[in-house]
């Protein structure tokens, strides 16, 4: 479609000479990422995904829009965010520990870049209406924040089951001006969420945007959200090479840059954004970290759902599963196909961590650095947190997507509203803990 | 994956052709009737039968999935319904080879099923089921191409939707595409009933025919038998989901969805 096949990513700041870049880059013919990906939409709907990859391509190679963009990232939602280095876990753990503070961007996580990206886009191609999933709530609440900013509809849709578990979410939402409306079928999470914003969008086209919320979805959709996360790992790359010094990119020691990049992955965005920094670098290794009960690349095959051919959990009919994960922003069955083929080439490897680890490592965080996570982003600490004896010594990011406030009431249902500062996680009620979730050595 | 047995000659349907049998009735200077029927409802053969014997030209069978995204509230229901049933494509298809009703079958699905059964297992599981089109809303124009293959290979119909988004240039790929029928989309939107007929179902069937000779068939948004004369105004015909499945469901009867396909046919002949 749109003939976009040979056109370079390089945008205003890559210049017109860059070199195409080798992994990461353009999808090729309709969307795909090696054999992922794709257009799998009703037909209603494939002009509609056709103008958006056109406006996208022409807005980004428009340096009035980047720049527009670029001033709303830095004077709106606070970017750049910070690298922390974690001095004490990372002494615990016996790394070099990172944190890239996606958890301070305005309303609380990574989405914001996204969701102003396609907000612009929505404005410029004139569309008077935001459509969103959502899942935790945080893209909902970005995407509800940008509607309120460029003064825009929003209607967000969110499963039943996430709308009691991120309460607090709803509300924001509400307050900030969006209609929130339950998803009431199938499993009632992220993935009923997304078929009823496509049900929605398949009715409203002529005036609204769907803002979806991760790498997936049709294309260009995986392409474009992972474009406008791409800041994540450019800012992280040069924010590290500043700090670790060194320019040499043949010594590993001076390379300026980190052994292993790691991030959760639910649709994948965060994940995309930080790896996308470092891909072309083949000694960084990266590592996404899915949820035990949602592994759609540890646990699935590849299926076609959500307009995208990607790997999925799914019986043996063709049927998706439901995950079943502690977060709400992680319970999606599927996963974005450029994780799908970034898995199948071996440039990204996938684990999975379960809730029990994810609880301990909510709280070692929390703990040991002041810094309380959202349990998305716990899961990628979770993963280092057990895996650090094999990273012994080496430097480690970890994308820390989003902070922990709108988990902080889950939390006190599981943990008990006594919890007890000197009280270990590993000491939980006993329906709560699990004998290897204390895997980080001791805890005061 | 539990195996189908796929032998020659199967399901007594087989041999009928969507293309055939819609043109000629259409020849004859009639309008083409086509409901749709959930696949894997208890007793949903009868129904198959029913609507045969109430006057359809040819019947639809959804094979239920997961994530209907194309479909509103009565499909979603009853395709839920189906899944606790415990209706697996497999399930229905064994079952279809059973029906023997004279006029040609379809299935509507959704892409993850048919890519999971394999695209070419897939054809030839339909047609020794005797069914002879499939329609599959979530693989366009763009997609369609390994399926299409496939079905083309196994001499099965693939029915394209062409929807009131697209431009001429489009509608005519779509239309060159198609077999069997064109799956008129009438407007923007999902399965469902609707009060009144669309603006632009009539708009949207008129550029339709002016670009093809197939048979353009109405779906999305008719429901009732006045909505269908008037859209036949225009169109060759017209699907009929919800309104016959809510039918089937409050009744708890599949012959009730023959005789509210009887009130369609009879309408539709008299004009
Ligand atoms: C803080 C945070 N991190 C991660 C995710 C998962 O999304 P993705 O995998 O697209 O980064 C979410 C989704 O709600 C989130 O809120």
């Amino acid at each position: 479609m749109n003939g976009s096949e040979s056109r370079q990513d390089d945008g205003p700041e890559g210049g017109t000479n860059a070199e195409p870049r080798k992994i990461m880059g353009e999808p090729t013919g309709i969307g795909r990422f090696g054999d992922f990906g794709g257009l799998f939409v009703p037909e209603t709907l494939v002009p509609a995904l056709q103008e958006l990859d056109a406006a996208f391509h022409e807005a980004w190679a428009d340096r009035s829009f980047r720049d527009e963009l670029d001033d709303l990232l830095r004077e709106y939602a606070g970017r750049p965010s910070p690298l922390t280095e974690c001095q004490r876990l990372g002494e615990q753990l016996g790394i070099r520990l990172f944190l890239k503070r996606e958890d301070l961007n305005h309303t609380g996580s990574h989405k914001i870049n996204n969701v102003l990206g396609q907000a612009l886009l929505a404005k410029r191609m004139g569309k008077s209406r935001l459509l969103a999933e959502t899942g935790a709530g945080q893209h909902g609440v970005a995407t509800a924040t940008a509607a309120a900013l460029l003064d825009m509809e929003c209607l967000v849709y969110m499963g039943e089951v996430d709308m009691a578990r991120q309460e607090l979410n709803v509300f924001r939402m509400r307050l900030l001006g969006a209609e929130v409306t339950p998803a009431v079928s199938g499993s009632r999470t992220l993935k009923d969420a997304v078929n009823e914003a496509m049900r929605d969008w398949v009715s409203t086209v002529e005036y609204s945007h769907y803002c979806l919320g991760s790498v997936m979805g049709p294309h260009p959709y995986p392409y474009m959200v992972r474009e406008f996360h791409r800041v994540i790992g450019d800012e992280a790359a040069a924010q590290f090479a500043e700090r670790v010094g060194g320019s040499d990119a043949n010594c590993a020691e001076l390379s300026g840059l980190p052994d292993v990049v790691v991030a959760c992955v639910g649709g994948g965005s965060n994940a995309a954004g930080i790896f996308s920094g470092f891909a072309e670098h083949p000694s960084v290794e990266l590592i996404g970290v899915e949820p035990a009960g949602g592994a759609a690349i540890g646990n699935g095959v590849p299926g076609i759902v959500h307009g995208m051919l990607s790997y999925l959990k799914q019986d043996e009919f063709g049927q998706v599963q439901e995950a079943e994960s502690i977060s709400a922003g992680l319970d999606y069955p599927g996963v974005g196909p450029e994780h799908s083929h970034l898995s199948d080439i071996g440039r990204a490897r996938y684990e999975s961590v379960t809730d029990d680890e994810v609880i301990d490592a909510f709280v070692l965080l929390s703990r040991t650095e002041g810094i309380i996570p959202a349990l998305e982003s716990a899961h990628a600490i979770a993963w280092v947190a057990r895996e650090h004896e094999q990273l012994k010594g080496r430097s480690v990011i970890v994308n820390l997507s989003g902070r922990g406030d709108k988990d902080v009431a889950q939390m006190m249902d599981i943990m008990g509203s006594t919890l007890d500062g000197h009280t270990s996680a590993g000491e939980r009620p006993a329906d709560h803990s699990s004998a290897d979730a204390n895997t980080t050595g001791e805890r005061k | 994956m539990n195996a189908l047995n796929i032998t020659d000659g199967g399901g007594s349907s087989s041999g009928l052709s969507l293309s055939v049998a819609l043109g000629s009735h259409i020849d004859a200077g009639g309008k083409c009737f086509v409901p749709y029927l959930t696949g894997g409802l208890p007793g949903w053969q009868t129904g198959v039968a029913a609507a045969a014997e109430a006057g359809a030209q040819a019947v639809e069978i959804g094979i239920p999935f997961s994530d209907p995204v194309m479909d509103g509230p009565v499909i979603q229901a009853s395709s839920q319904m189906a899944l606790d049933g415990g209706a697996t494509p497999v399930s229905i298809l064994d079952e279809a080879r059973s029906i023997d009703v004279g006029i040609p079958l379809a299935v509507m699905t959704y892409a993850n099923l048919v890519y999971r059964f394999g695209y070419e297992r897939f054809a030839h599981a339909l047609v020794s089921s005797g069914i002879s089109g499939a329609i599959l809303p979530d693989i366009p124009l763009e997609e369609v191409g390994p399926w299409a293959d496939a079905a083309d290979g196994a001499g099965v119909e693939t029915v394209m939707l062409a929807a009131p988004t697209a431009d001429d240039d489009r509608l005519t790929r779509v239309v060159e595409r198609a077999r069997g029928f064109v799956y008129t989309v009438g407007l923007l939107g999902i399965t469902g009933e609707r009060e009144s007929l669309a603006a632009t179902a009539k708009v949207i069937a008129r550029r339709v025919k002016a670009l093809t000779d197939k048979p353009v068939l109405v779906g999305v948004g008719v429901s009732t038998p006045a909505q269908a004369v008037e859209v036949c105004e225009v169109a060759d015909g017209v699907v009929v989901g919800s309104a016959i499945v809510r039918r089937i469901i409050e009744t708890g009867s599949q012959e009730a969805g023959g005789e509210l396909v009887a009130e369609f046919v009879t309408a539709l002949a008299r004009g």
